[in-house]
């Protein structure tokens, strides 16, 4: 039986947005699971899940592990410091390795675009991308458009201002993919040399400022500004980033409207955002870490009808 | 839907008569409404349990709590059917623990769904006793369960469905069989 996603899930570009909308409506239910005092259902009861984390990663691997158990299945971590070996090389030899311990679904998180791809290209079994390079990091795009989804009612003609370090994110690129295709208005905004140079090709305005960002938006999705992009020369320093681009209390006050604030976390207080808005009452951060298990548990259960393994396995147990 | 020739089973007013005598026995049964919770599955059992439930605060004057199952996510067949196009919401309205739970579905059929439910329902307590009530049963069970409460006994010929069709969802309140149509 396929599944209404296919074999992976690989990012949001190639998603339709009925598709996108099903794994919404499908985390809207799970949500209730985690509040019972049993958090767990016996949905993928027998599924054997590796994740496979190449970067570090304590949000997204805690959230995929949860998601997992929530949902009964048997999980195993690999944690696979960047080695010496060129990256090709170790992710088909992993393949291989996983291929043969007969698993059914792999969480990959990796530090090159493209690499849940390749190992989906290779492998039988369920791929979920959860982070490769600058490319997407589905999961992330979708718990994002569940939180604004619930706060908005419908993302058709919302606006949302993606703000930061654009160029190197991965959450940007799902967010403009997922947002656009469910009808909301996407900006983005930052230095220049952090946005990258076709931008606007994407579907999007383009705010150089933050006060325009924040005069236009519905909601602002503030990225975490990786500290090595200021040796790199991309930033002149942090103190200058927050004076000219962070989300401060002064400036929200100054919107003509309640703005929506999110943020894929960890946070760097006091240089894209101010503490006094990430724990303000407009924040929906911690909103979003919930969304974050649910929207995975409908991903495990949406691909999971597609696993060959398992309906194998199935049709000789019936 | 396509207009399948369809024969009615139960019309409005004899589904009306037919909840009132199911919420009648089900009185009887738990002697009163003492810690009693209904407990509708997803998605026409919760209409259902709601009509139950109405009748009683006729009858006896009191509110008995109404839950909803969806048990989708213990299906014994997502890897052979695929997973279900939509999830349901489950909601509890109070802690099952020491009651009286109610189980409530439009069709009992293979008993798939109510060994599924059962499985839920532990997963939320214990309840002292566990019931099923049921506005048809119309046989060909595939496991060993059995309804307390009964509707109607329909014998449906292989290759017919029962359609059961309620005010809330469907415009109307009927219990019908049609020709099953492959999809």
């Amino acid at each position: 039986m396929t599944s209404p996603l296919g074999k992976d899930l690989l990012g949001l570009e190639h998603l339709s947005a009925e598709q996108i909308s099903l794994v919404l409506d499908t985390a809207e239910p799970l949500k209730e699971i985690s509040e019972r005092t049993i958090k767990k259902v016996p949905t993928l009861r027998g599924a054997t899940i590796v994740n496979l984390f190449f970067e570090a990663s304590t949000r997204t691997r805690t959230s995929f592990e949860f998601a997992e158990k929530r949902m009964s299945a048997d999980t195993v971590n690999i944690a696979i410091a960047a080695s010496s070996v060129s990256k090709g090389e170790t992710l088909v030899d992993t393949a291989r390795n996983l291929e043969a311990m007969r698993i059914d679904m792999v969480v990959i998180r990796h530090q090159s675009s493209g690499a849940a791809r390749f190992l989906a290209e290779r492998i039988e079994s369920n791929v979920i991308n959860a982070g490769d390079g600058t490319h997407e990091h589905p999961t992330q795009g979708l718990l994002d458009l569940l939180t604004l989804r619930q706060r908005f009612g419908t993302l058709k003609g919302k606006r949302v201002c993606i703000c930061g370090d654009v160029l190197h994110s991965r959450v940007a690129r799902s967010n403009i993919w997922g947002l656009t295709k469910l009808g909301a208005e996407v900006a983005v905004c930052g230095p220049r040399s952090l946005l990258p140079s076709a931008i606007e090709q994407m579907g999007v305005h383009v705010f150089d400022r933050i006060e325009q960002a924040i005069e236009w938006a519905d909601a602002l999705n503030v990225l975490r500004l990786q500290l090595e992009r200021m040796q790199a020369g991309y930033i002149p320093s942090l103190r200058e980033y927050n004076r000219v681009f962070g989300v401060t209390r002064e400036r929200l006050d100054r919107a003509p409207r309640d703005i929506l604030i999110l943020h894929p976390g960890p946070m760097n207080r006091g240089v894209e955002i101010d503490s006094d808005v990430a724990d303000g009452p407009h924040s929906v951060i911690l909103e979003q870490v919930t969304n974050g298990v649910a929207v995975r548990m409908a991903v495990l259960y949406l691909l999971a009808g597609n696993s060959p393994r398992l309906a194998e396995a199935a049709k000789g147990g019936a | 839907m396509a207009n399948a020739p369809h024969t009615i089973v139960l019309s409005a007013r004899a589904v009306e008569r037919t909840v009132t005598r199911m919420a009648d026995e089900i009185i009887e049964r738990n002697d009163g409404t003492e810690r009693l919770v209904l407990v509708g599955i997803q998605r026409r059992g919760v209409q259902i349990a709601g009509r139950i439930a109405a009748v009683i605060k006729a009858r006896e004057g009191t509110d008995v709590p109404i839950g909803a199952l969806d048990i989708t996510l213990y299906r014994d067949d997502l890897q052979t059917v695929g997973p279900r196009p939509v999830v349901g919401k489950t909601h509890l309205p109070v802690g099952i623990e020491g009651v009286h739970v109610v189980i409530v579905d439009d069709v009992l059929f293979t008993g798939r769904t109510i060994r599924a439910a059962l499985d839920e329902l532990a997963d939320f307590g214990r309840p002292a006793k566990v019931s099923l009530a049921v506005l048809v049963d119309r046989g060909g069970r595939e496991l060993p369960i059995q309804p307390d409460v009964v509707g109607k006994h329909v014998d449906v010929p292989a290759g017919e469905r029962v359609d059961v069709a309620v005010v809330e969802l469907d415009g109307k309140d009927e219990v019908s069989l049609s020709a099953m149509v492959a999809s």
